[in-house]
């Protein structure tokens, strides 16, 4: 197995574990943790890709990686402002419960 | 890999697996902020310094924080026996796995399984990437510089209270 394809499959069990919590935790805020890890999932990749590709030099993995922190970091900011918004209208961060979005 | 990196990943995916299924929230948010380490650590060991201390800024510096200071504003009156997860939870955990068991074939069956070991160790020089940012990718930055500012005030503005509620003394 060569070095690139084990980096892949950290990231693919990263992603899956992401996914998974995305799919069964009932609160909002793990919910965005999860987002997160799929994410960094997707950064490891470019990492990886850009260490191991034909093409070092370019440093275009790099350069995604660097702008997919920042618009994760955007997305973070705001989807915790959305959860702290619905709690304050629905007195829960629980997503069972908020299934209306008129309020 | 060597001996440093399975190390990393193994904090990585601990850290990742206990923030998905721990029952208190804020150790969750702690067990993320090491997961967000190891990865700090991982993209070191591949040579993206940068990248490295970006994600040890942004998200173990930043994000962690955010998601811990949410934990605190929107903790809820304890329900006991409730559980942490949806009802039913096999359905998300079977997409969860399949998903992942896809992925995984897909790699180990891929041409990348036959891709030779890279034998310079490229460099990832923060000369390099300031000259790049401020010259082949300076239209992104700049767009970015904008969706950052626009999330910045459009966050405020969504935790602000009610207009009607911050009047009152």
């Amino acid at each position: 197995m060569s070095t690139l394809q084990s980096f892949l499959i950290v990231s693919a069990l990263l992603f899956g574990i992401g996914l998974t919590g995305v799919l069964t935790r009932r609160n909002a805020i793990l919910v965005l943790l999860g987002i997160e890890f799929m994410l960094n999932a997707a950064n490891l990749n470019f990492i990886a890709f850009w260490r191991f590709g034909p093409n070092p030099e370019a440093l275009t993995g790099v350069m995604f990686a660097l702008f997919a922190i920042a618009v994760a970091a955007a997305e973070a900011a705001v989807g915790l402002a959305l959860v702290i918004a619905i709690y304050r209208h629905a007195r829960t961060a629980n997503l069972d419960a908020v299934e209306e979005l008129k309020g | 890999m060597n001996t440093a990196l399975l190390i990393f990943s193994t904090i990585t995916l601990a850290g990742a697996a206990a923030a998905m299924t721990l029952r208190n929230l804020i150790h969750c948010a702690l067990a993320g902020a090491v997961a967000f380490l190891g990865l700090a650590g991982l993209f070191l060991g591949l040579g993206a310094e940068f990248v490295a201390f970006g994600q040890v800024l942004v998200y173990v510096g930043a994000v962690a924080i955010l998601i811990v200071i949410a934990v605190l504003l929107t903790r809820p009156a304890r329900v006991a026996g409730e559980s942490p997860r949806v009802e039913p939870w096999l359905p998300g955990v079977g997409i969860g796995v399949l998903v992942t068991g896809a992925l995984v074939a897909m790699v180990k069956a891929s041409l990348v399984a036959r891709s030779p070991e890279a034998v310079s160790s490229p460099a990832a020089p923060v000369k390099a990437i300031g000259e790049q940012l401020m010259t082949t990718y300076v239209l992104p930055l700049e767009v970015l510089g904008l969706l950052l500012t626009a999330a910045l005030i459009g966050a405020v503005l969504l935790a602000l209270r009610d207009p009607g509620e911050a009047r009152r003394p």
